[in-house]
């Protein structure tokens, strides 16, 4: 049996165990519930053997005894009904698409995509499958990998071997939204930084930064998906090569690099998959903005307010993060990667990166 | 000649007519729209101050006709007591003439204005005279007037008076035409309603560019008419005090008892030893300085407040809320009548009431219903203090929203009653800032607002279960049909969650194994006590427990329970057999029960 109908299988088990459940609860007079980890900050432990933050015990119960979460298994039921159908029809489908085939659903229909996305991961969380074996894809493209690296994609059209310097535009490699397609073949790099934004990502490429220190460069784009924290673990383990996160000196943006390096809140339960335990954090940092004395803006509320948050994050929980958070509360100042620039086009390149790998003992 | 000289050639003394033609504002009938209003307010008022005085109950007609585009005719008759024909010229032809003037006591009309202002506003607009006709009693003949007023002198000046013939054995017609206007017609219908939810007893009907709008009473009890009461050494002002001491020959002691309430030989001579007065004085040779440390003294020595309920007649709780019920549709009420309170020696009581939901609209600031001895003060709500002790209550402590004055499908009714209400002018719109009436009002309605939240709460707990109830039974058998789909098994029974969630007593039967087994329990909240029948072709020999009572016929048994089942409790009954019977469960309302017998 392939692969991929022993995933269907067990992806079509699992679902039809939780509504057995349910059927079992009703039969029994029981009013139709599930338990599932609480996923919130308050939740998050980290696990030592596999160096991630992973949920914790605390437990939610939901049972149709409101008609909030009445509506969530409902809703839940129409989904499991439907990846089921799509496992025996062998189709796939967006979380875009669920969210809109589910406007047919009557009163269990989503009020927006953020609701079906959530469900989805519940639904990860209670099978222990990837919504990949549930048949459905994030519509997000994946970022860009520039260096390096040369790897093998299986494609529709059969396999691909792809160099990510020499067979690629300026632009760089494509990661698909599945990268069980991957398998990386050899590379020459001492180093992978992932970059917050497109313009330092191309800054980068074009001052031949990734030839001069040997570095697979790749872009974040935001919050990264799912498949760009997915490569960037799986380069990380199978190469053993240094990951560093660059990216802009805000509150937002420390918690990409905490979602990069520590696994994100909403996926917690496949952190081991996606997280890079051993990335670490170049900058900008608040005291960057400091000692580079770099053009800045000042905090705004909600800027102070994520500030304080990260502060009673369990995830940012060290000696250097509190200082640098109390640092930027005190300066009341965030700044921006491209903010290097007030130094000339080389500085971030030639003076800020180098220092700054060589103080973190990469290069 | 001198500047004086000349000026003293323009100056002479200014009729009270002629100042009130000057400022007509001041009585209300500053622009043509507010004068309908006014007028019917003035007559309506005297009729039932009149009709109270005579304890009937009023029946007020009221009639207003187009005559050409802008001139109107306006007619208010009553079945009062009517009044004598030598004073008729005088009620309605002089200004400043009025038995309530010099009383001590509850009465909407006082300095006697009203009426013959209208009458100088009739003149003044059309040049007319009014007609008046009224009867005092069936003995006596009815009489016709027609009036207007000299204004230079105001003094009536007769038009007209002949003896007339009249269906009614007593009462007053009063008849004015004037310019006037009616736009206004939605505030003068309020104010008839107003008026007739502040006087239950009352019923008036109005036709007015022949439509017919009738208002009636509510209660049959005519209102005991409020009796005066001496003035109170503390409510006194100077020239009253040296008005009624140019009338006295009394000793200056024996006047302080006599004219004044609660003053007693102990008082009298309190006060007469303050202000250095001898007891044997005779009251009217009190010299000018003399009144004046008299009236001093007055307010400094301790005086028990006025007597209060005689001279009061609050509306009382009961009839507040029929008189909303009858006009206002709501679906909760409550008022409240203070105890009689005492502001500057005048007696007053504030009643209040709110009302919550029916027909009121559910967006925008509570409606407001000021009344000042039973009379609607429709203008000026701003610059009332009514309005601003409404606007001073944390409404938010209630449950009702707020933007100054609370907001939400609210009404808030508040009736001031004292022999003298503090105005903030002669139109009688405001009523004036006054603390110790604030505070009364405050007190009034913080107590409502208690009831009201009461309400609010009890009505959210309803809603609560009740959306709750429904969006389950909506809910959760479209779960289990999904979920029977998936697992491609029958649809599951939800009767059960049902029984549970709705709190009701679940009863259930089913054989398993050629077991029987009977299932009770009880998913409310109180005890419950019934009888459980179950019948079958089994004899049961091995049951457990055993029935309360048994009886076989022709090989089916029926088995009897009695059961006493606390909230929560579960009872459990077995035996071999094969079942395939009848359940049923008596002594408890249908919609408290769910019996399911899963054998079927």
């Amino acid at each position: 049996m392939s692969k991929k109908k022993e995933l269907d299988q067990v992806a079509e088990k699992k679902l039809f165990a939780i509504a057995k459940m349910w059927y079992d609860q009703m039969i029994n007079g029981d009013v139709p519930s599930i338990t599932l980890p609480t996923r919130t900050k308050q939740n998050i432990e980290f696990n030592s053997s596999l160096e991630v933050w992973k949920y914790g015990g605390k437990e939610s119960l939901r049972a149709a005894v409101t008609e909030k979460s009445a509506l969530h298994l409902l809703r839940m039921a129409y989904v499991i009904g439907f990846v089921k159908q799509q496992i025996r029809e062998d189709r796939t489908s967006t979380l875009r698409e669920l969210y809109y085939i589910s406007e047919g659903w009557k009163k269990a229909k989503f009020s927006a995509q953020d609701e079906s996305n959530f469900l989805i991961e519940d639904l990860e969380i209670l099978t222990d499958v990837q919504r990949e074996g549930f048949h459905l894809r994030p519509e997000e493209d994946g970022a860009t990998i520039f260096g390096p690296l040369q790897l093998k994609e299986i494609t529709r059209r059969g396999e691909r071997i792809i160099h990510c310097r020499d067979d690629v535009g300026e632009a760089g490699y494509q990661i698909p939204t599945n990268t069980e397609t991957l398998e990386f073949q050899s590379h020459d790099a001492k180093l992978i930084i992932a970059i917050e934004t497109g313009g330092m990502y191309a800054r980068l490429i074009e001052n031949g930064f990734d030839e001069e220190h040997s570095a697979i460069l790749v872009h974040l784009k935001g919050q990264p998906a799912r498949s760009t924290r997915r490569v960037l673990n799986r380069l990380s383990e199978q190469y053993n090569l240094p990951v560093t996160v660059f990216t802009d000196g805000d509150p937002w943006s420390y918690r990409i690099f905490a979602s990069v390096a520590y696994g994100a809140i909403k996926s917690a339960h496949i952190s081991e998959l996606l997280a890079t335990p051993k990335a670490k954090f170049i900058g900008v940092s608040p005291s960057d903005i400091r000692d580079y004395n770099l053009p800045s803006d000042s905090l705004n509320e909600k800027d102070v307010a994520a500030l304080k948050s990260i502060l009673t994050d369990p995830r940012f929980e060290t000696d250097y993060w509190r200082k640098e958070i109390k640092l930027q509360l005190a300066l009341n100042l965030k700044t921006e990667q491209q903010a290097f620039a007030v130094r000339g086009l080389d500085f971030v390149t030639k003076e800020y990166l180098p220092r700054r790998l060589s103080d973190m003992g990469i290069i | 000649m001198t500047i004086a000289d000349k000026l003293a050639k323009e100056q002479r003394s200014i009729s009270v007519a002629e100042f009130f033609e000057k400022n007509k504002h001041l009585l209300g009938f500053d622009s043509p729209t507010r004068g309908i209003i006014t007028t019917i307010k003035e007559a309506v008022d005297n009729s039932l101050d009149a009709c109270e005085e005579a304890e009937f109950l009023p029946d007020i007609y009221i009639s207003i006709k187009r005559i050409t585009n802008e001139l109107f005719k306006v007619a208010i008759e009553d079945n009062g007591p009517g009044i004598v024909p030598e004073q008729v010229p005088f009620v309605f032809g002089k200004l400043l003439y009025g038995s309530r003037f010099h009383q001590i006591r509850q009465t909407r009309g006082q300095q006697g204005i009203g009426i013959s202002a209208a009458v100088l506003y009739a003149q003044l607009t059309t040049g007319r005279p009014s007609s008046v006709i009224s009867r005092v009693s069936s003995d006596n003949p009815a009489y016709k007037f027609l009036i207007q007023i000299a204004i230079e002198v105001n003094e009536p000046d007769v038009v007209l008076k002949e003896e007339f013939i009249w269906d009614r054995t007593h009462g007053t017609r009063v008849e004015l035409e004037f310019k006037g206007s009616l736009t206004a017609k939605k505030r003068l219908l309020d104010y008839l309603r107003y008026t007739s939810i502040v006087n239950p007893h009352t019923r008036i009907m109005a036709e007015i560019e022949d439509e017919i709008y009738s208002f009636e009473r509510v209660s049959d009890e005519p209102v005991k008419c409020a009796l005066s009461i001496k003035p109170h050494p503390h409510g006194i002002e100077f020239g009253q005090l040296k008005r009624i001491i140019k009338y006295s020959n009394l000793n200056a002691r024996d006047f302080l008892i006599e004219s004044f309430s609660r003053v007693g030989q102990k008082t009298a001579d309190e006060i007469l030893t303050l202000s250095k007065i001898h007891p044997d004085t005779t009251a009217n040779s009190l010299s000018h300085e003399q009144v004046n440390q008299l009236l001093l003294a007055m307010q400094q020595v301790k005086v028990p407040a006025p007597p209060t309920s005689q001279c009061l007649s609050p509306i009382g709780e009961e009839l507040i809320r029929k008189g909303l019920e009858k006009e206002i549709e709501l679906d909760f009420i409550s008022s409240r009548t203070r105890p009689p309170a005492v502001s500057g020696g005048h007696p007053f009581v504030v009643e209040a009431a709110i009302g919550y939901g029916g027909k009121l609209p559910s967006e925008g600031t509570a409606q407001i219903l000021r009344f000042a001895n039973r009379v609607p003060l429709l203008y000026q709500q701003g610059a009332c203090s009514i309005t601003q002790a409404i606007a001073d209550i944390n409404w938010k402590s209630y449950s009702v929203s707020q933007q100054g004055l609370p907001v939400g499908p609210l009404l808030v009714l508040v009736h001031l009653a004292s022999t003298n209400v503090p105005f903030t002018s002669e139109s009688k719109d405001a009523v004036a800032s006054i603390p110790e009436i604030e505070r009364e009002i405050t007190l009034a309605l913080q107590d409502l607002g208690r009831d009201l939240k009461h309400f609010l709460s009890r009505r959210d707990k309803n809603r609560l279960t009740e959306d709750r109830a429904r969006a389950l039974c909506s809910i959760i058998p479209l779960i289990a049909g999904k979920v029977g789909e998936i697992v491609n098994l029958p649809v599951p029974d939800i009767a059960l969650i049902e029984g549970r969630i709705m709190k009701k007593l679940v009863v259930r039967r089913k054989t398993d194994n050629s077991k029987v087994i009977i299932e009770a329990v009880n998913y409310t909240e109180k005890p419950i006590d019934i009888s459980l029948y179950e019948i079958s072709h089994d004899p049961a020999v091995d049951i457990k427990p055993v029935p309360d009572f048994v009886q076989e016929m022709n090989g089916e048994f029926t088995r009897v329970y009695t059961l006493h089942l606390e909230p929560h409790a579960n009872w459990i009954m077995e035996y071999t057999g094969q079942s395939r019977g009848v359940i049923e469960v008596r002594g408890i309302a249908e919609e408290k029960k769910v019996v399911i017998d899963l054998d079927v």
